[in-house]
C-alpha cells in the first residue's frame, strides 16, 4: 500500500481544484465530483485501518521523499495508533458535509466544495506529516480554506468572526513556528522524531512548551483562548461548522500528544497542573457558560470546549498520576481517554451541527426560542436529535460514555478532586444538553411555521444514520479502536515521562 | 585588453546600446507608430538577458575595469531577475500608460536608464561605481515619478523624492568622503581588507552617514518618508516600476557597501541596523493598518518588508545576506503582481487605488481577485505560498545567530501585518460590490502574465528549493 498517505492528502485536493475548475456554471457535475471524490477518499482510508499493524508503535505506510535538501526537511509521511484513527475521521466526517450542502449551497457553490475539498486534503496531511516542516506546511495552509468558507458562507457577523479565527490561529502558530526552527537550528533537520530525540534544558523546554501551548491552546480551544470558537461556530455556515468541531479543535489535541508531550516532557510535568486547571476550568466554567446560551449553535460552540477540557486533563493528568502512585500503572488510560474522546466529540459534535444546519435550512434561525414541539412535525429527526443529545451527555452506550469514562477514572488515581470536579460535567452536561433538547425537540408546537416543518428527506437521514451508528458503534464497542492506540500511547507515556536532563 | 574582458559586462553594454537606439527609433518614428517603443523595449530585454545568458556568465568572482566593476554569479543571477522584473513591469504598465495618454518613448527609455543604473549598482566594486548607479537610478526615477506633468500629486511626489533623495545621496557622498579620506582608497576590496577593529572614529562617523543612505534608498524607518508619498503620488505604473526592480538594486548596495566593503565595521553597522529594523518593523505594520488607498497600504507593506530584509543583514553571516536576497527576490514578484493587479483594476479616468474600490472584485473580475489573494496570502506569510519560506529563512538564520528577541518581535510583527493583508481580501471577497464601478479590461497577454505570476507563486511556495539552493550558492 505504498503512496496511500500521498493519495489521502492529494486526491481530495486534486479534485477541489478541478471542481473549481469545472465553476459554478457546471455544478452538477461539480457536486457529483466532490462526492465521488469524499466517498473515493473515505474508502481509501478503509485499507490505512485493516492493513494497519496494531501491535506496533511504529509509524506505518512511511513515504519519504526530498523535499528542501537545504533545510534537511523531507516530504516524509506515516501514521502511528494516534494518526490513523484521525485521518480516518477527517475522511469520514468530510461526506455528510459534502452531502449537506447538496441543495442548500446556491452561492459560488464550485468554490463551497472546492474549499472543503482541499480543506480535507490539507488536514489529512497535518495528521500524516512526519517532518515538522511539512506538518507546519499543512497546518498553516489549512487556514485559508476555513477563513473563506467562515468569511464567504457565513452569518451576518462572518468577517469578524473569520479574521478574529484566523488572526487567533496565526498568533499561535508563529509562536509555533519560532519554537520549531529554534529546534532545528539545534537538531539540524525537521523530522518529528529527531526532535522528539533532541536533548534539551529545563530552560530551554519551558520556553517551547509555552509556544506549543500558546498553539495548541488556541486551537483546542482551552479557557480563556477561546472566545474565537463560540464567533466562528456561529457565522460558519453548516459544514464549516461540521469540519471546525469535528476535525480542527483535534489538532489541538493532537499537537499537545505529539509535540508538547515528547518534546518537552521536562517542562510539561513542571507546568502539568497549568494545564489541568485550565482543562477543569472548561469543563465546569464553560459548562455553565453553554447552560445560559440562546443560539443552538452557541451552545453547541461552548459544550465543545467543554468537551474538549477532556482531552487536555486525560493527556496532561499522566504527571499527576506517577506523582501520586508512583507507577505508570493507568497512566495510559488518560491518554486513551483522551483519544476516545477526541474521536467521539468529533462524530457527535459533527452530527449535532448537521443537526442544527437541519433546522436553520428550514426556518433560518437558531435561536432556541423560535423551536418547540419540533417532534410533532418532525419524530424522525427529533429521534436523532435525541440520540445525538444524549451522546453529547455521556450516555452509557454511546461513544461520548466512553472518552469521559476513561479520563474520569484516571483522573481519579491522581486526585479525587480532579475526578470529581470532571465529573461534573456530566451533570452539567446533562443539564445543557437536555435542556436544549427539551426546549427545541419537545413541548407543544410553538408557532405555525414550526408546525409547517418538513421531516427529514433521503439524503439528512443517510447522513445522520451513518452518523449515529458511528456513535453508536464507538459507544458499544470501543475495543478496537483502544486496540490500534495501545502500542503508541504507552510509547507516549514512556516518552511523556523519561526526562530529557 | 581583449574583447574578452568585455564579456561579463555585457549587459550592460546591451542596454546602453539599446538605449540609444529606442531614443533614435522613437524620435524618427513619430507618433502614428507608438507602438513600436515598447515592443522593442521588452525584444532589447530579451535580447540583453539572452546575451547576459551567453557571454556574461562568470564561474567566480572577477574584478574588471581597473578594479571599478566586479562579475560574480551573484551579479549575473541579480541581474537576470532585473531584466526579468523590468520586462514584465512594462508588460503590465503599457495599457495604462495609454489609457492616460503618456505613452512616450522617453519612459521606456528612462525605464532602461534605470535598469543601467541597477546593473551598475550591481557590479559596482568601487565607491565611485557604488555612487554612479545609485545616481543613474535615482534620477531615472525621479523623472518618471513627475512623468504624468499634467498631474498635481505626482508633481508633488517628484518634488519630494527628488529633494528628499538629494539629501540621501549628500549623506552617501559625504560618508563615502570621510572614508576615502581616512583610508586613501575608493576600492571596495582594499577597503574590506584595510578596515579592522580598533576603528577610527572617523571611520564610524562615515559608516553613519552610508547607512543612512542606505535606509533612505531602502525606505527603513525613520528614513522612510517619502515612500508612501511617492507611492501613492505617482501613476501607478511607477509605482509598480519602483517598487520593484530598485529593490534589487539596493540590497546590492547594502551587500556590497556594507557586507563585502565595510565588513570590518560589522559590529558597528548591524548594531543601527537592528534599531533600524525593530522601528521599521513596527512602524511599517502598524501604520498600514490605518490605511484606506491601497497604494498607500502597499507602501507601508514595503516598509515592513523592508524590515524582514533589513533583519538579514542583522544576522550578519553568509547565511543572513542569502536569505536577505532570497527575501528580497520573493518580494518584488509578489510586488510585481499587487501593483500589476492595480494597474488591470484600472481604466480611463478609474485610479482603482482605494481600497473600498476592490469591495467584491470577486464579482466583476474573478482572475483579478484570486491573484490578489494569492499575492496576499504570500505576504502574510501564510503556506503554501512563497512569502512563508522568506519569512521563515530569516527566522531560521536571527535564531543562527542568536537573536531570540528579534524573533518574537518578527512573529509577532507578522501577525499584526496578516490582519491589513486579509482586510484586502475580505473587501475582494466577503463585501458587495459598492456601487456600479467600471468593468477591469481584458487583455488577455497581460492577464496570462499576472496569472503566471500567481502560479510561480504558489509553485515557488510548493518547491522552494532551488531558489533557495540558488540565492545560498551565489552569496557563499
Amino acid at each position: 500500500m505504498h503512496g496511500l498517505l500521498s493519495i489521502l492528502i492529494w486526491l481530495p485536493i486534486a479534485a477541489g481544484i478541478l471542481v473549481l475548475l469545472l465553476g459554478d456554471a457546471r455544478i452538477g457535475a461539480g457536486r457529483w465530483l466532490a462526492l465521488v471524490a469524499s466517498l473515493t477518499t473515505l474508502a481509501l482510508a478503509v485499507p490505512l485501518w485493516t492493513h494497519f499493524d496494531p501491535g506496533s508503535a511504529a509509524l506505518q505506510f512511511p513515504e519519504l521523499a526530498p523535499w528542501i535538501p537545504r533545510f534537511k526537511a523531507f516530504y516524509a509521511l506515516g501514521v502511528d495508533g494516534i494518526s490513523m484513527p484521525l485521518i480516518v475521521l477527517t475522511a469520514f466526517m468530510t461526506v455528510p458535509v459534502v452531502i449537506a450542502g447538496w441543495s442548500v449551497i446556491d452561492m459560488r457553490p464550485a468554490q463551497y466544495y472546492a474549499a472543503f475539498l482541499i480543506m480535507e486534503g490539507l488536514m489529512i496531511g497535518v495528521f500524516a506529516a512526519t517532518d515538522a516542516l511539512l506538518f507546519y506546511f499543512f497546518w498553516e495552509a489549512m487556514l485559508i480554506p476555513m477563513f473563506l468558507i467562515i468569511g464567504i458562507w457565513g452569518g451576518p457577523r462572518r468577517v469578524y468572526a473569520t479574521i478574529k479565527f484566523f488572526l487567533y490561529t496565526f498568533l499561535g502558530s508563529v509562536f509555533m513556528l519560532a519554537a520549531l526552527i529554534y529546534m532545528y537550528v539545534k537538531a539540524g533537520d525537521y523530522s518529528i522524531a529527531s526532535l522528539q530525540a533532541l536533548p534539551l534544558t529545563l530552560i530551554e523546554q519551558r520556553w517551547i512548551f509555552c509556544a506549543f501551548l500558546l498553539a495548541f491552546a488556541v486551537k483546542v480551544p482551552m479557557w480563556p483562548v477561546h472566545t474565537w470558537l463560540p464567533d466562528a461556530h456561529v457565522e460558519a455556515p453548516t459544514g464549516g461548522s461540521v469540519i471546525l468541531a469535528a476535525i480542527m479543535l483535534k489538532m489541538g489535541g493532537y499537537g499537545f500528544l505529539r509535540f508538547s508531550l515528547p518534546i518537552a516532557p521536562d517542562a510539561s510535568r513542571e507546568l502539568d497542573l497549568l494545564v489541568i486547571a485550565l482543562s477543569l476550568i472548561a469543563v465546569v466554567y464553560i459548562g455553565f457558560v453553554a447552560l445560559v446560551q440562546q443560539d443552538m449553535k452557541k451552545l453547541i460552540a461552548y459544550s465543545s470546549i467543554a468537551h474538549m477540557g477532556f482531552v487536555t486533563l486525560g493527556a496532561f493528568v499522566v504527571y499527576e498520576i506517577v506523582r501520586h502512585t508512583g507507577s505508570l500503572a493507568g497512566a495510559g488510560m488518560g491518554m486513551d481517554g483522551a483519544m476516545v474522546q477526541m474521536i467521539s466529540h468529533g462524530l457527535i459534535s459533527g452530527a449535532l451541527f448537521l443537526c442544527v444546519g437541519v433546522l436553520y435550512d428550514r426556518l433560518h434561525s437558531r435561536q432556541i426560542a423560535d423551536y418547540g414541539g419540533v417532534v410533532n412535525t418532525m419524530p424522525v429527526f427529533a429521534s436523532f436529535m435525541v440520540l445525538f443529545a444524549l451522546a453529547n451527555a455521556g450516555l452509557p452506550g454511546t461513544s461520548g460514555f466512553v472518552g469521559e469514562f476513561l479520563v474520569i477514572i484516571a483522573s481519579f488515581r491522581a486526585s479525587f478532586w480532579y475526578a470529581l470536579l470532571a465529573a461534573v460535567t456530566l451533570v452539567l452536561g446533562a443539564a445543557y444538553t437536555l435542556w436544549l433538547v427539551k426546549r427545541v425537540v419537545f413541548g407543544p408546537v410553538v408557532s405555525p411555521r414550526v408546525a409547517g416543518l418538513k421531516d427529514l428527506n433521503g439524503r439528512e437521514t443517510v447522513v445522520l444514520g451513518a452518523l449515529a451508528v458511528a456513535v453508536l458503534v464507538v459507544g458499544v464497542w470501543p475495543a478496537p479502536l483502544l486496540k490500534v492506540m495501545q502500542p503508541t500511547i504507552q510509547h507516549l507515556v514512556s516518552q511523556a515521562v523519561a526526562s530529557k536532563l | 585588453m581583449s574583447l574578452a574582458t568585455f564579456a561579463p559586462a555585457v549587459a550592460e553594454i546591451t542596454l546602453t546600446v539599446a538605449v540609444c537606439v529606442i531614443l533614435l527609433v522613437d524620435a524618427f518614428a513619430g507618433e502614428r507608430r507608438r507602438r513600436l517603443t515598447p515592443t522593442l523595449t521588452l525584444l532589447a530585454l530579451v535580447i540583453g538577458a539572452a546575451l547576459t545568458v551567453y557571454y556574461g556568465q562568470v564561474s567566480e568572482r572577477q574584478v574588471l575595469f581597473e578594479g571599478m566593476y566586479v562579475a560574480d554569479p551573484l551579479a549575473v543571477v541579480l541581474k537576470l531577475a532585473g531584466f526579468l522584473f523590468v520586462a514584465v513591469a512594462l508588460l503590465y504598465s503599457r495599457a495604462y500608460l495609454e489609457n492616460r495618454n503618456i505613452l512616450r518613448g522617453e519612459y521606456y527609455v528612462l525605464a532602461l536608464t534605470a535598469l543601467l543604473g541597477i546593473f551598475v549598482l550591481i557590479s559596482a566594486n568601487s565607491l565611485l561605481t557604488v555612487y554612479l548607479g545609485v545616481e543613474l537610478l535615482a534620477l531615472s526615477v525621479y523623472a518618471l515619478v513627475a512623468f504624468d506633468r499634467d498631474s498635481g500629486v505626482s508633481a508633488e511626489a517628484a518634488m519630494k523624492y527628488f529633494v528628499l533623495g538629494a539629501i540621501a545621496s549628500g549623506a552617501l557622498l559625504y560618508g563615502m568622503s570621510l572614508i576615502y579620506g581616512l583610508t586613501g582608497t575608493l576600492d571596495l576590496g582594499t577597503l574590506a581588507s584595510q578596515l579592522h577593529a580598533p576603528l577610527n572614529a572617523g571611520v564610524v562617523l562615515g559608516l553613519t552617514f552610508i547607512v543612512v543612505a542606505v535606509a533612505f534608498k531602502l525606505g527603513a524607518v525613520p528614513f522612510h518618508m517619502w515612500l508612501p508619498d511617492v507611492y501613492e503620488g505617482a501613476p501607478t505604473s511607477v509605482t509598480l516600476f519602483i517598487g520593484t526592480a530598485p529593490k534589487i538594486a539596493y540590497f546590492a548596495l547594502a551587500l556590497r557597501l556594507l557586507a563585502q566593503g565595510l565588513a570590518g565595521t560589522e559590529a558597528q553597522w548591524s548594531q543601527m541596523l537592528t534599531v533600524l529594523a525593530v522601528l521599521t518593523l513596527v512602524v511599517g505594520n502598524v501604520v498600514a493598518l490605518v490605511q484606506s488607498n491601497l497604494k498607500r497600504m502597499l507602501a507601508y507593506s514595503t516598509i515592513a518588508n523592508v524590515g524582514f530584509i533589513v533583519l538579514g543583514f542583522v544576522a550578519g553571516t553568509p547565511d543572513g545576506y542569502a536569505a536577505a536576497m532570497y527575501y528580497t527576490l520573493v518580494y518584488v514578484l509578489v510586488a510585481l503582481g499587487s501593483f500589476g493587479v492595480i494597474l488591470l483594476a484600472s481604466s480611463r479616468g478609474f485610479e482603482a487605488d482605494r481600497l473600498d474600490d476592490y469591495k467584491g472584485l470577486h464579482r466583476r473580475d474573478p482572475l483579478l481577485a484570486l491573484v490578489m489573494m494569492v499575492l496576499m496570502f504570500s505576504t502574510a506569510g501564510v503556506p503554501p505560498f512563497v512569502g512563508f519560506w522568506a519569512k521563515l529563512r530569516i527566522f531560521q538564520v536571527l535564531w543562527e545567530s542568536g537573536h531570540l528577541w528579534l524573533v518574537i518581535l518578527a512573529a509577532a510583527m507578522s501577525v499584526v501585518g496578516a490582519y491589513y493583508y486579509l482586510r484586502v481580501i475580505k473587501l475582494m471577497y466577503f463585501d458587495e460590490p459598492a456601487g456600479e464601478l467600471p468593468a477591469a479590461r481584458r487583455e488577455l497577454p497581460v492577464r496570462l502574465a499576472l496569472g503566471l505570476n500567481a502560479v510561480a507563486v504558489l509553485i515557488l511556495g510548493l518547491l522552494p528549493g532551488p531558489l533557495l539552493d540558488l540565492c545560498a550558492r551565489v552569496i557563499h
